[in-house]
């Protein structure tokens, strides 16, 4: 099957997502983080401006969207990996900030897999932004989908 | 912990960053991370599904590996300093396996008026297998400003 190149460009609904403080301590004690600066709010008023959430947090991003945030991938869900995942921040985030984040997909490729066959990727970017209209961040997804159902 | 105070002008190209070392996940483990991160696939949490997709039992959502090794930056960095970490999945983890998490300084440079360190990462289980590879930018402060 060739590779559908129609799917760059297509864009997900915006999706509102608030960053609660109690949401970050639960991250953070799922990753095991015990760094003050996800709890204790008057440690990290000094060190940082407030709490802040754990690096890969904005992942949470899926409590707040129903579906309509994730453009759709040429995919079939049942042969998908997640290859590669990136973060870049470019303002802080604090708990207590409104995101609002949109979906793209800015990439659709294809190689030849290790086992014959090929393999499709996808790069689906993610861009975030405060209540002030400030790009804070911006996350991007390689998805892979095999060749056949995934094994090791 | 909280992060340890560095700053850019005592670090090196080479310099080993502090481990990270979780033992032996458990699928409590997997459940938390599914609840805190919103990741409800059930191949990572269900026997049931995992063993009718193949797998011998359920296995770690690759992104609970990621958080785990991003603490390797923000506890050398600390959190507000981290501007980017990339991570790419190799191997998956399993119940019972040992994540060790390391990375190096591989490079140091002056970029938009901040003073960077850019370094390599990895996640390795007990057999020395590569569950993850990652890169990541931190911004440090100087000791010739009177910031940090």
């Amino acid at each position: 099957m060739p590779v559908d190149k129609n799917a760059i460009g297509r864009t997900g609904e915006p999706v509102t997502m608030h960053v609660e403080r109690g949401k970050i301590r639960e991250f953070a004690r799922a990753i095991k983080d015990d760094d003050p600066l996800y709890y204790d709010e008057g440690h990290a008023a000094k060190e940082a401006g407030g709490i802040m959430p754990p690096v890969t947090f904005l992942q949470t991003v899926a409590h707040w969207d129903d579906g309509r945030g994730r453009p759709r991938l040429p995919f079939d869900l049942k042969r998908v990996l997640h290859g590669e995942q990136e973060f870049e921040f470019l303002a802080p985030i604090h708990a207590g900030d409104v995101l609002t984040a949109v979906s793209k997909i800015v990439d659709v490729y294809e190689k030849p897999g290790k086992r014959g066959g090929s393999m499709t990727f996808a790069v689906t970017e993610t861009e975030y932004r405060n209540d002030k209209g400030a790009l804070v961040a911006r996350a991007r997804a390689v998805g892979i989908e095999t060749g056949q159902v995934v094994k090791d | 912990m909280p992060a340890t105070k560095r700053f850019w002008e005592d670090v090196k190209e080479g310099d080993r960053l502090p481990e990270v070392h979780v033992d032996k996940l458990t699928r409590t483990d997997f459940v938390k991370y599914a609840g805190a991160s919103g990741d409800f696939n059930p191949i990572h949490h269900d026997q049931t599904f995992a063993e009718a997709s193949g797998n011998p039992t359920v296995f770690a959502m690759g992104m609970l590996n990621a958080g785990i090794l991003s603490r390797v930056v923000t506890g050398f960095a600390g959190r507000p300093n981290v501007r980017r970490y990339k991570v790419r999945f190799s191997t998956r983890a399993w119940p019972g396996d040992d994540v060790v998490c390391r990375g190096k300084v591989t490079r140091k440079l002056e970029h938009g008026g901040e003073k960077l360190v850019e370094g390599e990462l990895e996640a390795i289980n007990q057999k020395g297998e590569t569950l993850i590879s990652g890169t990541f930018v931190a911004a440090l402060p100087s000791r010739g400003s009177s910031g940090a």
